[in-house]
């Protein structure tokens, strides 16, 4: 055998950006049966900075690590807020914790929704199912800042009323000046009064002037399809409609190249892209 | 008086160079693994080198990069705890052809923007690195010529050609030069090795000739217009979707990571490993969805990661030229071939354009 005069050696402690802190869940509430909203305060006591749109890494030892969108506004002085679906052996576990019990936060990542250089505009959120979670983050920035912007709609659709997430929400949000929610759902149970049908059935409901008007869109592939297509109809630019992408991130600092839409990462290039990106990412959408 | 960059190491005095590398530190070389087939592996002589050797079955960045590799471990016992970890090991690597070379420039890019990669960059900053030239084609494989890389392009401390009695070597760094002077076995070189060497890469220009029908600046247009090509569909008929290709690729670094508890259950390790954009897996997202379900659209998106999105991002083709992937693959899906027919097709859409 080689005799080498030097050997593996381990280094600890490192600056390293794969480093999740802990964060202990303060709050835990249902928003429907699959989906349940966190909220973190890291043990450190150090307070995370994030915008509308980012995500974190969200990992248990010993379990794994997902991207997860943050869905609470650092601008308005919220803790940080992630909602999780149970989709996975890493989702079901976080489910099975209760407050008090920790997860593991690396992050920020990611670009973020535009809003701020939209004052004065109309704006328009299109959601599907938990598309709002995502979404929640920009619209109570854009909230927190009603005087500064036109009208505002928000057309939500889900499965059916029990899929329906942050449902008192979306009452408190409809009582905002010259704000209209409207609600619609795929297929109704008893007592449903409103709407049936798919998401875009509500754009006959609404009129927005598309020069003036900004879209935020997120919802599952084929809700932004046909969504962007309708807006494009009512003459909206592919620029002022911004969705935010779902892919597989793995590292989340634009190495590992799990989500790569054409060439660019949905991490650190995304996950937000306007209509008028993702036009020219190929057909790979 | 002006130190020279250029040092000459006569052939029969190799074995003692290496020997002596060897004992200060950890060297592996291209060694001969039967079936015409090479490996890098830790070397303590020159005479286990196997210096004419095609390229070996995975590139060198197997050490820059490892096929496993732990970022963290964790231990629940006192409180959840987890220790970032970095392994590495200083080494020489001898022998480095071209094509890895830029293979392993490709992979610096790749782990130097930021944020930076801590694991790969303590990794790389222990390993010295020595080139050595091909003085002919490896086989029919290579497309080096195509994509620049039949020749020097730096990324190296030292560079080693062979000039038949002995070797001239190009000292590139500090690093290189410490090791000619430590060793005390080079010469300068002289007047007629530096002729020698230009003799030789003149000789090259004639017997390195682009493999493939269209010259390097016009390979980006070339993918540009080929995204909905039948090439792919076809491609995605042959692909048996194993990875071969990009485990074998020197600048595939995609990777999983994963978490893997020890038996107690309490104590275990996060790691990174090689993963495939070619598994079906690769581009799933929680709830099943799959963002590259067809195998065609999964060699479109090898294929766009080597020569088209690299150019948008770092002006550089992520084609090293080696030929690993089309030696390697079992439905003989073969690099040259599948970029002539792109080549070609184009020519004829072009040809029709053109005629209406």
């Amino acid at each position: 055998m080689p005799k080498f005069s030097t050997k593996v050696k381990t280094k600890k402690g490192a600056e390293n950006e794969y480093l999740p802190r802990a964060a202990e869940i303060t709050k835990i509430r249902d928003l429907n049966p699959e989906v349940k909203h966190y909220t973190l305060k890291f043990k450190d006591g150090k307070a995370l900075e994030y915008k509308p749109g980012q995500f974190v890494q969200v990992s248990l030892f010993g379990v794994g690590e997902a991207p997860i969108s943050i869905t609470s506004t650092f601008e308005r002085g919220d803790d940080l807020e992630i909602a999780v679906r149970k989709a996975g052996s890493l989702t079901n576990a976080i489910h099975e914790l209760k407050e008090g019990e920790e997860l593991f936060i690396r992050g920020p990542y990611g670009n973020s929704f535009p809003w701020q250089e939209y004052k004065g505009k109309d704006i328009l959120f299109v959601a599907g199912g938990i598309g709002l979670l995502p979404l929640r983050s920009v619209m109570n920035a854009i909230f927190h800042h009603r005087k500064d912007y036109g009208k505002i709609w928000v057309l939500y659709g889900s499965k059916c009323p029990t899929d329906c997430v942050y449902s008192d929400e979306l009452v408190s949000w409809s009582k905002i000046e010259d704000v209209s929610v409207l609600q619609t759902v795929d297929s109704p149970a008893s007592g449903w009064k409103g709407n049936v049908g798919v998401v875009t059935t509500l754009f006959s409901k609404i009129e927005f002037d598309p020069d003036k008007t900004i879209a935020y869109l997120c919802g599952p592939p084929i809700m932004i399809k046909f969504t962007n297509l309708t807006l494009e109809e009512k003459k909206m630019r592919p620029d002022d409609i911004i969705t935010t992408m779902e892919m597989h991130m793995k590292c989340g600092i634009g190495k590992c190249g799990h989500c790569l839409i054409g060439h660019k990462y949905c991490c650190t290039d995304g996950p937000v892209f306007t209509y008028a990106q993702l036009k020219t990412l190929g057909a790979e959408e | 008086m002006k130190k020279t960059h250029i040092a000459t190491l006569k052939k029969e005095r190799f074995d003692d160079f290496i020997s002596a590398l060897a004992r200060l530190q950890k060297v592996v070389a291209p060694v001969a693994r039967g079936n015409g087939q090479f490996a890098f592996e830790p070397v303590v002589s020159g005479n286990e080198i196997a210096l004419d050797y095609i390229p070996t079955i995975l590139p060198p960045k197997k050490y820059f990069l490892p096929q496993h590799e732990t970022l963290a471990t964790f231990d629940t016992t006192k409180g959840q705890q987890m220790e970032p970890v970095v392994a590495y090991e200083k080494m020489v690597i001898f022998g480095v052809h071209t094509c890895d070379l830029a293979g392993i420039q490709s992979l610096n890019m790749i782990f130097s923007e930021r944020p930076k990669d801590v694991n790969y960059l303590i990794r790389k900053s222990a390993i010295t690195i020595i080139g050595y030239e091909c003085n002919d084609y490896c086989d029919e494989y290579a497309s080096c010529r195509l994509v620049h890389n039949h020749t020097p392009n730096g990324g190296y401390d030292l560079f080693f050609t062979n000039l038949g009695d002995k070797f001239i070597i190009h000292i590139n760094t500090q690093a290189g030069d410490d090791i000619i002077e430590s060793a005390g076995l080079f010469e300068p070189a002289q007047a007629a090795d530096l002729k020698a060497l230009e003799q030789l890469r003149s000789d090259k220009r004639k017997l390195f000739a682009n493999e493939v029908p269209v010259v390097h600046e016009n390979i980006p247009e070339v993918f540009a217009k080929s995204f909905n090509s039948k090439v792919w569909e076809d491609l995605g008929k042959k692909c048996l979707a194993c990875g071969n290709c990009t485990n074998v690729c020197p600048t595939c670094y995609c990777f999983d990571v994963i978490d893997e508890p020890n038996l107690d259950l309490k104590t275990g390790k996060r790691y990174r490993r090689w993963d495939s954009c070619q598994s079906e897996t690769f581009a799933q997202v929680a709830g099943g969805e799959s963002f590259r379900e067809e195998r065609g659209a999964r060699q479109r998106h090898r294929f766009y990661r080597k020569f088209k999105y690299p150019m948008n991002k770092f002006s550089r083709l992520f084609c090293t030229g080696c030929g690993r992937c089309s030696r390697t693959c079992m439905a003989k899906i073969n690099l040259k071939e599948t970029l002539t027919q792109l080549v070609k097709e184009q020519a004829m859409t072009d040809l029709k354009a053109g005629n209406q």
